[in-house]
């Protein structure tokens, strides 16, 4: 029997689907997390972690098979993980790589972490946003009370840990 | 420029606008003490949702100076919010009554939110512990009547320097000139907060975090002083222990510059001495006076504009 290569070790080609590329070794189930997987929907998932990288060291690699990506999906990644790539598969082969992009304003998906702030007085109509401060490290200023979120709280608020 | 603006920080604005409000400031000071009739027919709404002197008389003089109307509370006990109203059904109602909104709230971004909603100008009269732009203004003027330029000085700013919001719009203020220093000086638990170090280093802004008046006190050119709470110490014993090293005394002025100047939002308990207030440094009294007039200006500009 012929020897399978690294490259194949790790990762079997899909035919139709997303890659999720260059994700900080270890925060793979987050990703997952966030997109809602639990492995239960049907579709092919393959999780790679910790595999060396040029770029990173370590990365981990998430592939997905007939599952298309939306726009908030890829806003949730890039908080979770601003080095990731994003492939789309169509029939064995790549036909779009993109870098995921940190929103300079995210409106909505995230809590302020003050509880003084108005964002988080219960009946005020009032949604939460934040400005991208910085992307290494991944800072977020409230834009109401200015108060600001490293990125071990977007994770935590994120996958709800 | 300033016509019809909100004003939510002091960092909303360039040193040119500031200067523009200045200037208009110099002009009203003429009229302290008497009536014009620029704002004839306007009204302001004053939402004090927490309790306030100094700022809501002088807003409400300024308005009343200009010829303005003023409606408004002073607190919430007595009004629907006690029974439960929404900031945002608030600041709608008195929209509808006003032409400008003064919000004074105990929650941080009430004034930013009420600006969202409100179609009529707001201005923050204070939100938690976060921004206080008019006294912040009010704070650069009184430097600027006495030196010539807020550029090149040495600047020190003592006291609660984490919730103190007097404290921190003064420090976004400066961070708009090109200060020659600027000391920051508290005990370490009320060290200014990380988000406005962020801010001072992104400026090019060069401060130090120091723990003692003394040490710093002869190169300062401008001391603003502001209170320490008793109530922000987990542990008393540790309030008695620093509170000391954070009062401006006859004697800490030993050895000070003959030009500087002693400012404080007021009201003041114990942390400036009463013995300093007949020193020549003392210039908070002055800085009180101009309560009126600074804010006149910025009334005269939003409401008015540029024509006089
Ligand atoms: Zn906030």
């Amino acid at each position: 029997m012929r020897k399978p290569n690294k490259e194949e070790l790790i990762v079997r080609k899909i035919k139709d689907g997303t890659v999720i590329d260059h994700i900080p070794a270890g925060h793979a189930l987050y990703v997952l997390k966030i997109l809602g997987i639990t492995g239960r929907e049907g579709f092919r998932v393959a999780i790679v972690m910790n595999v060396d990288s040029k770029k990173l060291g370590k990365k981990d690699i998430v592939k997905i098979e007939g599952m298309e990506l939306k726009k908030e999906d890829v806003d949730k990644i890039a908080l979770i993980a601003p080095t990731a790539t994003i492939n789309i598969i169509k029939d064995y082969l790549v036909v779009s790589k993109s870098k995921v992009q940190v929103p300079n304003r995210i409106r909505g998906l995230l809590t302020c972490i003050n509880p003084r702030c108005i964002t988080n007085q219960p009946r005020e109509p009032v949604i939460p946003e934040f400005r991208t401060m910085s992307l290494n490290p991944l800072i977020l200023r409230c834009e109401y009370c200015g108060c600001t979120m490293g990125h071990d709280e977007i994770i935590r608020q994120l996958v709800k840990e | 420029m300033w016509y019809n603006r909100d004003v939510i920080t002091i960092l909303d604005f360039s040193r040119e606008e500031l200067e523009e409000v200045f200037e208009t400031a110099d002009d009203m000071l003429k009229y302290s003490h008497s009536r014009l009739d620029i704002l004839k027919g306007k009204v302001m709404a004053l939402a004090f949702f927490e309790p306030s002197t100094r700022t809501r008389l002088s807003f409400e003089t300024a308005m009343i100076r200009l010829g303005g109307d003023v409606i408004g509370f002073s607190e919430v006990s007595t009004t629907s919010i006690a029974k439960g109203e929404t900031l945002a059904d608030t600041i709608r109602m008195l929209d509808s009554y006003a032409d400008i909104i003064v919000i004074r709230h105990s929650i941080e971004g009430a004034a930013k939110f009420a600006a969202e909603i409100a179609e009529s100008p707001v201005i923050n009269a204070g939100d938690g512990t976060r921004h206080h732009p008019t006294q912040a203004m009010i704070d650069l003027y009184t430097i600027r009547r006495n030196f010539e330029d807020i550029d090149g000085l040495t600047i020190g700013v003592l006291g609660d320097l984490k919730y103190g919001r007097a404290a921190t719009s003064f420090i976004y203020g400066v961070s708009l000139y090109n200060i020659k220093k600027l000391y920051l000086i508290s005990p370490p638990l009320l060290s200014t907060r990380k988000e406005v170090r962020d801010h001072l280093k992104l400026r090019g802004i060069a401060f130090e975090e120091v723990e003692r008046l003394d040490d710093v006190i002869e190169e300062l050119d401008v001391l603003y002083v502001t209170r320490i709470q008793r109530e922000r110490f987990p542990d008393p014993a540790e309030y008695e222990k620093v509170r000391g090293s954070y009062r401006v005394t006859p004697e800490s002025l030993k050895k000070v510059k003959r030009d500087l100047i002693i400012l404080h939002p007021l009201p003041r308990v114990d942390e400036l001495h009463h013995e300093v207030d007949r020193t020549k440094h003392a210039k908070y009294f002055e800085q009180a006076r101009y309560g009126v007039p600074v804010r006149m200006a910025l009334l005269k500009l939003i409401l008015a504009g540029d024509r006089v």
